[in-house]
């Protein structure tokens, strides 16, 4: 394959990682977070600064970015427990200015100039590049859709699903809603956590506005296409998102008009996305085998 | 003490235009619940209108007028075409709806008018004051002056009209006002033309302040108005007005002042949170 197909699917990789981290916290949990790209940050400002500055590998970074990413988790998701819905959702907004402001004026994170010269991964000796880092993020991807998967045929899933349903009638049946819904958060950001880490080893080179606002509405994007809280919606989202701009790379110049009006139609008459409950591609699915008409 | 008092003005101007946007924001979520963040979009629209009409007939009065009436279109337009049908879903679908409508509305301004600063070389027709050594010029006596007969008339339309009247009981509940023969979608309709107008007031005033017009003026406001109808108790619209006077005042004394190592635009939600963990329906919401 040739190099610029290997990039782009780099990409869509670790965007999909990150994704499925903020699928289980919207999807699953059902609370609306629109700073997720600030959790991708954190991740990758972690790994970036443990491997350039306090001189340890990736491998022996990443268990302490994965474990960072999940505290800091815990507290940023503690106004879930007090707020709902649209307070929650101008309070994560608010997340991810303040944490892309942090990381732009304090001197420590680089400043304006970002960090640099961020190493390569190694593997068994071998330096991971191209494929063989396109095969390692795969390997990832596939480790996070196995949780996902575990994780809504768990206690801990059908819990969060009871919550975002009705949390109330949750609560009265002795689901501790503080419990989930933090499980929820320490999840969703330790994924992003690592699409974070691989990001900053794959782009060598992080600054403050990759991570910035319209990156968290990538994400949320991302599954809003895909199907909220579908197990394949949020893979599908990122391949679709991910490839498109490359597809209208001739029409560059309206490729974010392109973009933003699709998500537009696309929440106007699929809110629940392509693959969530009642879309098209849903019914066709379902009914194509079975000789019905869509 | 002197350069205190002219901030302390500056202060005051960015906290009239804060309002001016923030209360369609108030309006809006009052009625419908909805975060409408596209409001900063219908705002720099009328920025851009306004400029438009202003070097096409070199009146001022016609630039605020034909900034008006197309805001008020295209708000609600916003409203019929994608909140109205959004309302039976939860509150994000319309939310994410919105934030795609900014975002495209930024690129069609960006489109058409292209991505550089204009420039609005007006100057509006009011006088300008000597007080103890400190000017106040033309465009803050505007400033003051517009914003304080906007908050008026919204005020005497609010509290003392039957449209007022029926915007409130809409606001309360939809069904119960329909059944008492109010047509609610014709008021959510005119909330929304209400607003976008006073959007396009505050584009424009912006636009003449600054003297720049430029496609990602919108940006900044569309969030952080989301923050001041947080700070202000969502649907408020004293609270509104009061929390964006203490943010513009504080915003540019913090900066004159103290050196705090972060951006002015980060204040606003620091804010925010202080104030939703001590207070969290607001400084003048209700439970």
């Amino acid at each position: 394959m040739d190099a610029y197909l290997i990039t782009i699917g780099t990409l869509i990789v670790i965007y999909a990682i990150t994704v499925y981290g903020l699928n289980v916290i919207v999807g699953y949990a059902g609370q609306i977070s629109l700073g997720h790209a600030a959790f991708f940050g954190i991740g990758a400002y972690a790994s970036a600064l443990l491997t350039t500055k306090a001189g340890l590998s990736f491998w022996e970074a990443l268990p302490i970015v994965i474990l960072l990413s999940g505290l800091i988790g815990i507290v940023l998701g503690l106004p879930s427990l007090r707020l709902r819905e649209d307070f929650l959702a101008i309070t994560t907004i608010g997340i991810n200015f303040i944490v892309e402001a942090l990381f732009l004026y304090v001197p420590y994170f680089g400043g304006a100039l970002g960090i640099g010269g961020i190493p390569r991964v190694f593997l068994f000796g071998i330096k991971l590049k191209g494929m063989a880092f396109f095969l390692l993020c795969l390997s990832f991807l596939a480790l996070v859709i196995f949780i996902c998967w575990w994780f809504t045929r768990s206690w801990g899933g059908v819990a969060c699903f009871a919550l975002r349903e009705e949390e109330s009638a949750a609560a009265s049946v002795g689901i501790s809603p503080v419990r989930f819904k933090l499980l929820a958060f320490v999840i969703g950001t330790m994924m992003a956590g690592l699409g974070g880490a691989l990001y900053a080893h794959y782009m060598r080179f992080i600054s403050a506005t990759d991570f910035s606002f319209p990156m968290s509405i990538t994400f949320l994007s991302m599954i809003v296409l895909g199907g909220m809280g579908t197990l394949w919606g949020p893979l599908l989202g990122a391949v679709l998102l991910g490839i498109l701009p490359e597809l209208f790379r001739p029409i560059v110049d309206y490729r974010i008009l392109f973009y933003t009006a699709l998500l537009l139609v696309m929440i106007r008459f699929q809110p629940a996305g392509l693959l969530g409950e009642g879309s098209i591609v849903r019914k066709w699915l379902i009914l194509k085998p079975a000789g019905g008409r869509p | 003490m002197q350069l205190f008092f002219e901030q302390l003005l500056n202060g005051i101007a960015m906290g009239s235009i804060y309002a001016l946007v923030t209360l369609g924001l108030a309006l809006v979520y009052g009625i419908l619940r909805i975060l409408h963040v596209a409001h900063a979009a219908v705002y720099t629209v009328g920025a851009y209108a306004g400029l438009f009409c202003y070097s096409y007939t070199g009146s001022l009065l016609l630039a605020f007028l034909g900034g008006m009436i197309f805001c008020s279109i295209l708000g609600v337009a916003i409203e019929r075409l994608v909140y109205y049908p959004l309302l039976k879903y939860p509150p994000y679908v319309p939310l994410i709806g919105s934030i795609a409508i900014m975002l495209s509305i930024e690129e069609i301004c960006r489109l058409v008018a292209g991505p550089y600063i204009l420039t609005f070389p007006a100057t509006l027709p009011f006088p300008e004051f000597q007080l103890g050594g400190v000017t106040i010029s033309s465009t803050l006596t505007a400033v003051y002056v517009i914003t304080t007969v906007v908050l008026g008339l919204l005020w005497f339309i609010s509290t003392k009209t039957e449209l007022g009247l029926a915007m409130r009981a809409t606001s309360q509940d939809i069904p119960i006002a329909d059944a008492m023969g109010i047509n609610s979608h014709a008021i959510v309709s005119i909330a929304f033309v209400i607003g976008s107008s006073i959007a396009a007031i505050a584009g424009i005033l912006v636009g003449i302040y600054y003297n720049q017009v430029y496609p990602t003026m919108g940006t900044v406001p569309a969030y952080k108005t989301l923050a001041l109808i947080v700070v202000g108790g969502l649907g408020s619209m004293p609270g509104a007005v009061i929390a964006s006077m203490l943010l513009g005042v504080a915003e540019t004394l913090l900066i004159g002042y103290a050196d705090i190592p972060l951006p002015r635009d980060a204040l606003a939600f620091i804010a925010m949170i202080a104030v939703l963990m001590w207070r969290s329906e607001g400084l003048m919401g209700s439970k």
